[in-house]
């Protein structure tokens, strides 16, 4: 007899509950009782007992009633449940995510093998496109200079070209859903708690999944962790920057009868785009926080000298690499930064 | 296209909530805006309103805020879509248009002028009016001349390249004018235009509409709080008040003959010298008064002729307009319009002939 045992024979449930089974493993609980050799209390409903009242939970219920399932089977069943469907899921992932492999191994064969001085002159050039600065030039060449002086730069350009490939499909993606979701209440009602559950899940549980789902070699496994957790910030902005538009201009913009797509494209695009452009800034910031630690599933880079750093107790290792992710940071905010700087300046809007 | 457009609007309804037509039924049965507010949670906009725009005048809208004027010229254009009633352009129910023939109508037939000034802030100055010919698709080769002329006309030349942003509050009023003049749709929208701007420029602006429109003769629907404005502008000028038209017609007569105490608490401010005309008071009949002192035109304002007369109140003047002599004006009869309405009310009110069009 159990505390919840008078639930099912109150409700003359003990036939269905069945006999105890003893097959499944023990409990941590149980192991310990069985240790110090005090077996379970048999007696019945005990008064003085009421202070140490257990809430019926499952493993208190299953106790009482063998056929209601323990906890841990519920943590089983869902392991279980994603084992079972884990084939077919991957046989529609599996393609349809392949090209983020090609993607990315293109861009580290690309990263890593360009000579060091063509490469610098292709990102000074990318940086003077976006931000039309003296300042900024020198510093993305003193970062990048500091990097191959001190044998970091193979890692560093590893870590940006993962950046640039998700930042770039985050844009790709992130835009587009932000602009649905920013037509219609209903997708932005459904969205938002998606959004909120990317965004609060802990890193290392997206990996999980991920782990099971493709193999750890494959470079699509670290690719999805980092775009699902960088991609919310693009998304968030895009729908925020739409609908923050100045309804005057909708207005001007109906009454002179565009349609829905000159309207998306002739005014709400510009006019959100200093948003926009605020929501790229923060999801290349979160692809670098995230591919620092993907390098626990086999992404290359920075991030592979840190966890070298945790694991093995190298002090120097690992600073020194969090010093270079410091830096990226640094170098990329700055450039996106000034990218924004000149879409606000075009598009400054003047307040009545 | 045609370059005249008339404009009638015929029972007009709009409830605002969440159950427009039951509510509606509520208003058709006699319930004031009050009452619906406080019992049904609904805002009537506007209730049973009449008006015939008639093509190539400036018929002005006036009331003061809360009395549904913006709601009804966004009805022109469907902006804001009825609860009940016909809009007819060019003898149309536009109310009937599918999407296609609306967009139509607003692209090619409307354009509208904002209040504050709604222009494209990462567009240049000639982008911005030559917008509504762009969102037609026609080529930039197809209207940059006309938005270039039609700039120049509202005295922006060379400022084409600027972007809104650094032009002053009169100066992108005048862009957002020469956007809807650049359109070359026969009606025009103007919602407040003129409210956010500096009380010297907007006279400026004023003057500017008036003699564009003496050879556009463009249909303009002008929505003011300012019954000065109104007066200046109008050629047939509307009343609202709480959703409901109290008068309407010839300012002029609105002004000698208000029907509302409504109306004439709001014309007690104006300076009544300034703003009469002399074809509004003068007699027409053929006999002449004795002595004639002068010749005035017709709509030279009382102001000018007292002026004219030094205040002498025993004076005759012969009224002529384009040169035919149209009628007589006797000096006494002048100061008897000047008086302000309160002290004529009764009188007025008997003699006025006023109804909805």
């Amino acid at each position: 007899m159990t505390t919840y045992s008078f639930i099912f024979d109150g409700l003359g449930l003990r036939n269905w509950c069945g006999e105890p089974q003893r097959s499944g493993p023990m409990t941590m609980a149980e192991l310990l009782a069985r240790g110090s050799g005090t077996a379970e209390p048999e007696t019945g409903f005990d008064w003085s007992a009421i202070w140490s009242l257990p809430f019926p939970s499952l493993d208190e219920l299953h106790k009482a009633c063998a056929a209601i399932p323990r906890s841990r089977d519920l943590t089983k069943s869902l392991e279980t449940g994603f084992l079972n469907i884990r084939e077919s899921l991957k046989y529609v992932l599996d393609p349809l995510t392949q090209p983020l492999s090609w993607a990315l191994e293109t861009a580290l064969f690309v990263a890593v093998n360009t000579p060091w001085w063509l490469m610098l002159m292709v990102l000074l050039v990318v940086v003077w496109i976006a931000g039309r600065s003296m300042a900024l030039i020198a510093l993305v060449a003193g970062v990048m200079g500091f990097l191959l002086f001190v044998d970091h730069y193979i890692f560093a350009m590893q870590t940006l070209a993962i950046i640039f490939v998700c930042a770039f499909l985050c844009v790709i993606m992130g835009v587009p859903a932000g602009i649905a979701m920013s037509r219609s209440d209903r997708l932005q009602r459904l969205m938002i708690p998606v959004l909120d559950m990317l965004q609060t899940l802990p890193t290392f549980v997206y990996l999980i999944p991920l782990i099971f789902l493709f193999s750890v070699t494959e470079p699509k496994l670290y690719g999805i962790a980092i775009i699902l957790y960088a991609i919310v910030p693009v998304i968030r902005l895009t729908d925020l920057g739409i609908r923050l538009v100045d309804k005057d201009v909708i207005e001007a913009a109906e009454a002179f009868g565009m349609t829905r797509h000159q309207k998306l494209i002739r005014v709400q695009i510009p006019l959100a785009l200093p948003n926009i452009m605020a929501g790229v800034n923060q999801t290349i910031m979160m692809s670098l926080a995230m591919v620092v630690i993907a390098s626990l599933v086999s992404a290359p880079g920075l991030g592979v000298l840190v966890l070298r750093g945790i694991r093995n107790l190298e002090l120097g290792v690992g600073l020194m690499a969090g010093l270079g992710i410091v830096l990226l940071a640094v170098i990329l905010d700055r450039v996106t930064k000034a990218a924004l700087a000149r879409v606000n300046a075009a598009a400054s809007v003047p307040r009545h | 296209m045609s370059q005249s457009a008339s404009i009638s609007i015929r029972n007009l309804y709009k409830v605002f909530g969440s159950q427009p037509l039951k509510a509606l039924e509520h208003v058709r049965a006699g319930m004031s805006k009050s009452e619906l507010m406080n019992k049904h949670r609904h805002v009537l906009g506007l209730r049973d309103i009449n008006v015939e725009m008639q093509a190539g005048e400036i018929t002005v809208i006036m009331g003061l805020s809360g009395s549904g004027k913006s709601t009804l010229i966004r009805h022109v254009n469907r902006l804001i879509e009825p609860t009940a009633g016909e809009i007819l352009v060019n003898g149309e129910n536009i109310l009937k248009f599918g999407e296609t023939r609306l967009r139509e109508l607003r692209r090619k037939q409307m354009s509208m002028v904002f209040q504050h000034f709604a222009l494209l802030p990462h567009k240049t100055v000639l982008d911005n009016a030559g917008m509504a010919r762009a969102v037609r698709g026609e080529d930039r080769s197809g209207y940059e001349q006309d938005a270039r002329d039609w700039l120049a006309r509202v005295g922006l030349d060379g400022q084409e390249a600027q972007y809104p942003h650094q032009l002053s509050g009169g100066m992108q009023q005048r862009v957002g004018i020469a956007r809807a003049l650049t359109s070359n749709a026969p009606i025009m929208l103007m919602d407040e235009a003129f409210s956010a701007l500096d009380p010297l420029i907007r006279t400026d602006m004023q003057d500017l509409l008036l003699e564009l429109q003496q050879e556009l003769h463009k249909t303009i629907v002008f929505i003011s709080h300012d019954l000065d404005e109104a007066l200046k502008l109008a050629d047939h000028l509307v009343i609202l008040k709480d959703g409901v038209v109290v008068q309407q017609g010839e300012p002029q007569e609105i002004l000698l003959a208000p029907i509302d105490p409504y109306i004439v608490d709001f014309i007690s401010d104006i300076n009544r010298a300034r703003v009469l005309r002399v074809r509004s008071v003068m007699d027409t009949a053929a006999t002449p008064p004795p002595a004639i002192a002068g010749k005035v035109d017709a709509d030279a304002t009382l102001e000018s002729v007292l002026a004219l007369s030094k205040g002498d109140t025993s004076l005759s003047y012969e009224v002529h307009r384009a040169g035919a002599q149209v009628g007589y004006l006797n000096m006494q009869k002048l100061v008897r319009a000047l008086v302000p309405t309160q002290a004529a009310q009764g009188g007025m009110r008997n003699s006025a002939r006023m109804k909805p069009e």
